[in-house]
């Protein structure tokens, strides 16, 4: 995304996992839009029913500040750089349905106002980065939580480790969806991401937990399903 | 919505981080190519990649403004309007619970919500 990078790339391919057109194939350009209509369709119905109005400006907060976070690429090593992509804190801090809703908006909007990934794409990068991350974000989290009950930096690790995975989880699903498409081998493709996004995933984690740890700080009411004790649940 | 005072300032502060993040990120935000740039490259499949077909912000850039402030400003933007969509999708999908709430009166702080 940034100037020096040489303009094809700058304008084809932008930041983290966000695939351009031209990577995949029809097939599974569809594929991504048939299971993430699906999927959304299954978020809005939940969220419909079960959101509490009380979730509403973390929602607003959470898009702007996923979007915000996704512009700052860090450096991990050799001259490649990574972004969160924010799935696994939506989630935690939203549940999931909400957070799919949260990061279908991003990823969205970074296709259609700013050309961050392709448009026929679309559904495969809300699917990957979106969908994939929330729902592993989220079941990782509430599996492990209740082992470190009221730990607050064993909590905060349980975060680092579900945002690192949901990273991994993405860019295997990246990996297996350019090979398919006949882009890449995945004998090549898979270790490549799986590697790169290994460094990139301890960003990730880092700034999930932060992140957390902030708002727990700072607004622990609104943190409905990460801490079961607390005031009260976001979604019922 | 029970619209009160620390909610605004959670939605103020929250969103005042947002902006930071963006705006600064024009500045500070690594330039290298990032994960699957990286390996589109190094794997020799990065000239597959198709140019948009139409352009708004591209690149997180307003066009006819160089530099630096141009992301910024993009970043501005997409904060702004990000910000307005994650609050009228969240109002929109309460909206029934909202409902309910106001005809039971505001629920006490501490109910499960079910």
């Amino acid at each position: 995304m940034m100037a020096v990078t040489p303009a094809v790339v700058e304008a084809a391919a932008g930041p983290g996992l966000h695939i351009p057109d031209g990577f995949l194939s029809t097939p599974v350009a569809i594929a991504g839009w048939v299971a993430t209509i699906a999927v959304l369709a299954v978020a809005v119905r939940i969220s419909n029913r079960r959101l509490n109005e009380r979730a509403v400006p973390l929602m607003g907060v959470m898009a702007a500040f996923i979007f915000a976070a996704q512009m700052m690429n860090f450096p991990v090593a050799g001259g490649t750089s990574g972004h969160m992509l924010g799935g696994a804190l939506a989630a935690i801090l939203l549940g999931p349905w909400a957070a799919i809703i949260v990061m279908t908006a991003v990823v969205g909007l970074q296709a259609v106002l700013f050309q961050d990934g392709g448009i026929a794409v679309l559904g495969v990068n809300v699917f990957n980065m979106g969908i994939l991350t929330a729902l592993v974000g989220y079941a990782i989290y509430r599996v492990a939580q209740p082992l470190v009950r009221d730990n607050r930096m064993l909590g905060l690790g349980v975060a680092f480790v579900a945002a690192w995975v949901t990273v991994e989880v993405a860019a295997i699903a990246t990996a297996l969806q350019l090979a398919v498409s006949g882009t890449s081998p995945l004998d090549v493709a898979l270790p490549a991401m799986v590697g790169v996004h290994a460094l990139i995933g301890i960003g990730e984690g880092l700034l999930t937990a932060a992140a957390i740890g902030f708002i727990a700080s700072t607004r622990a009411d609104l943190l409905p399903d990460a801490a079961p004790a607390a005031s009260s649940r976001v979604q019922a | 919505m029970n619209w009160n005072n620390r909610t605004t300032i959670f939605l103020v502060v929250g969103l005042a981080v947002a902006g930071v993040f963006a705006v600064s990120s024009a500045w500070l935000a690594s330039g290298e190519p990032d994960g699957l740039e990286r390996v589109a490259e190094d794997k020799a499949f990065i000239d597959r990649a198709e140019e948009p077909g139409y352009e708004i912000l591209p690149d997180y850039t307003i066009p006819g403004i160089d530099g630096e402030v141009s992301t910024a400003l993009a970043g501005v933007v997409g904060v702004a309007v990000m910000a307005g969509i994650g609050l009228a999708a969240g109002r929109l999908l309460s909206r029934r619970g909202d409902a309910r709430d106001t005809e039971a009166g505001a629920p006490p702080r501490g109910s499960t919500g079910g």
